[in-house]
């Protein structure tokens, strides 16, 4: 599979990583060049196997729905790089 | 000597009888640790909180309450969450985060007494093998200025072996608490899928993460892993499966026991040095009284390939939270910028190259039209991975063993070109994490250059008491005792 550089902008894109327009097509030969060496899964006979979704196989643990903690919004706003008045602030995103 | 050359258990040992206080044995770690700079393996000291912690453990010790692990100073591993100290992942886009919690494992460590000296170098959300992708710059290998100790956990490998810290804790995704122990000549063990509770340790691919302790004997990591491991509520694939004295466990006895050598890690252009200690480990096993089998794992070759589709799709997936929002770093921004811009301007300041490529790689093979092609191809591949292993073990097979590298250390900057190049290096430990299994690395011999060679036992899954049972026999036949001379 050979990615051009149309599909690396895509790909930043879904990553949400800015790439310059100089850099798309290094970019794109890298991820050809990683997706050609994952091709190799194509030689091996997956026919009736059903995707592996857990690695042990045991039951997942459910826990009570009920509240454990809270009251912790300074706690939580404390690593943030932009917070006021107890809320995360971004940009404007409402026109 | 000086006591930060002690193991876990001769210190231990040493301050229950009062031969030693663990403030003193704190002062050497940190005198050491102090004078590492050019090892890069420390890149948080945490000199006060250690003293602080030290005085605590003494203070335990000496009303006769201490497990194993009180007063032992450990280096930490820059990927677990530690209350109000940096904890970035070797990233930049965590550049002063500190947390507001304790991670399950450095709670449970810290609680049985342990003392922190600080956070350990790695590559940057545990993506490497070299630890060249560390936004501190690389943690230098301790037996020669220039190579890698490897990763992702070399600055955990680097600071054990170079006796700054007593033991440290690491993570292993896809070999980086083996491969990095392989090239210090240290031991370091990927217990069991769900052994160890990820909570708070910065996550990478959650289907495969696991953390373990590197140290400087077999015994020192039944003695840590012990106090590591445990059912945690707070990680839902952690298994509530009671934890067995791993170190009561090392009788040294591993007669009648079968252990696999699977004829599939025998790769092309392997090296005579690796080929040979691999069959001198295998006689020492004989030697020990085990039975030494021929076994397959016909789907080992498929491995890697499945692995770097796997990883970094969970990768994306769990790095997606990195948005300049809620934690660490957020780019500079130009008026007008919308919160797209936000996100793919911090995106790109905060992540590495090879970070980037794997967010990037792991949005690729989810994304519509590809997520059969790649990403449930590789879950297929894996659930056959896994079977191979299960198949070798209903045969009888106790145990399984194979080189830990196809190398020993190599040099900085020498592999960091070509990604699927540097890939290569997780070879023979990447199969584990995709089976979930538990794995150990211990010591066997040195190569024609002076450098350590490792070998690498796997397990049954939960059986890590037998398998460091078989580690221990591999490292008394094998003798490894050489150090590191000291040039930094």
């Amino acid at each position: 599979m050979s990615i051009d550089t149309e599909t690396a902008r895509k790909v930043a894109h879904l990553a949400r990583i800015r790439v310059e327009e100089a850099d798309l097509p290094a970019l794109a030969g890298e991820l050809s060049n990683i997706l050609t060496f994952m091709e190799q899964l194509n030689e091996v006979d997956v026919s009736g196997v059903e995707p592996m979704t857990s690695v042990t196989p045991m039951r997942l643990k459910r826990r009570a729905d009920v509240v454990t903690d809270g009251d912790i919004q300074e706690k939580v706003l404390s690593n943030a790089p932009d917070a006021r008045e107890g809320f995360f602030a971004v940009p404007k995103v409402v026109e | 000597m000086s006591s930060n050359t002690l193991t876990i258990e001769a210190a231990r040992d040493a301050l229950r009888k009062r031969e030693i206080t663990s403030v003193e044995l704190t002062e050497a770690c940190l005198k050491a640790a102090g004078a590492s700079t050019k090892l890069n393996a420390f890149v948080h000291h945490t000199p006060d909180l250690a003293l602080e912690m030290a005085k605590a453990a003494d203070a335990r010790l000496a009303s006769g309450d201490a497990p194993s692990m009180c007063g032992i100073p450990l280096g930490i591993k820059d990927l677990f969450c530690t209350r109000g100290v940096p904890s970035q992942a070797a990233s930049n886009i965590l550049s002063g985060f500190t947390p507001e919690y304790e991670s399950t494992v450095t709670s449970k460590l810290f609680g049985d007494g342990a003392v922190m000296l600080g956070k350990l170098n790695m590559d940057e959300f545990a993506m490497g093998s070299s630890n060249e992708n560390s936004a501190y710059g690389p943690a230098i290998n301790p037996w020669r200025d220039g190579l890698t100790p490897g990763g992702s956990s070399g600055g955990s490998a680097a600071a054990v072996a170079a006796d700054l810290c007593i033991a440290a804790t690491g993570t292993d995704t896809g070999g980086s608490i083996r491969q990095p122990a392989a090239f210090t000549g240290t031991v370091g063990i990927k217990p069991t899928y769900g052994r160890v509770s990820r909570w708070g340790v910065v996550a990478y691919a959650s289907s495969l993460d696991q953390a373990g302790p590197m140290t400087k004997s077999v015994r020192d990591a039944a003695i840590m892993l012990g106090s590591m491991a445990g059912h945690d509520a707070k990680d839902s694939t952690s298994a509530d499966i009671a934890v067995p004295d791993f170190e009561a466990a090392l009788t040294g006895d591993i007669r009648g026991k079968k252990i696999g050598i699977p004829r599939e890690y025998r790769m092309d252009g392997m090296s005579d040095e690796i080929d040979a200690l691999w069959r001198r480990g295998a006689e020492m096993l004989k030697d020990a009284g085990a039975q030494i089998v021929d076994i397959s794992l016909p789907h080992t070759k498929y491995a890697l390939p499945a692995y770097y589709v796997i990883a970094p799709a969970e990768a994306s997936s769990n790095l997606a939270r990195y948005d300049g929002v809620r934690y660490g770093m957020r780019a500079t921004l130009n008026a007008g910028d919308d919160i797209t811009d936000m996100y793919e301007k911090t995106r790109a300041k905060g992540f590495g190259k090879e970070v980037q490529r794997r967010v990037m790689v792991g949005a690729y093979v989810l994304s519509a039209g590809f997520y059969d092609a790649y990403y449930n191809r590789a879950r297929k591949v894996r659930a056959l991975i896994k079977r191979d292993f299960e198949l070798a073990f209903a045969d009888g097979v106790d145990a399984i063993l194979a080189p830990a590298t196809p190398t020993p250390a190599f040099e900085i900057g020498k592999k960091s070109d070509n990604p699927v190049e540097a890939y290569l290096n997780d070879v023979f430990t990447v199969t584990l994490n995709l089976a979930g299994l538990p794995g150990v690395s211990v010591p066997v011999g040195l190569s024609a250059s002076g450098l350590p060679l490792g070998l690498q036992l796997i397990g049954q899954p939960w059986q890590e008491a037998e398998l460091l049972n078989h580690a221990y026999v591999l490292e008394k036949s094998a003798g490894f005792v050489a150090k590191p001379a000291k040039w930094w």
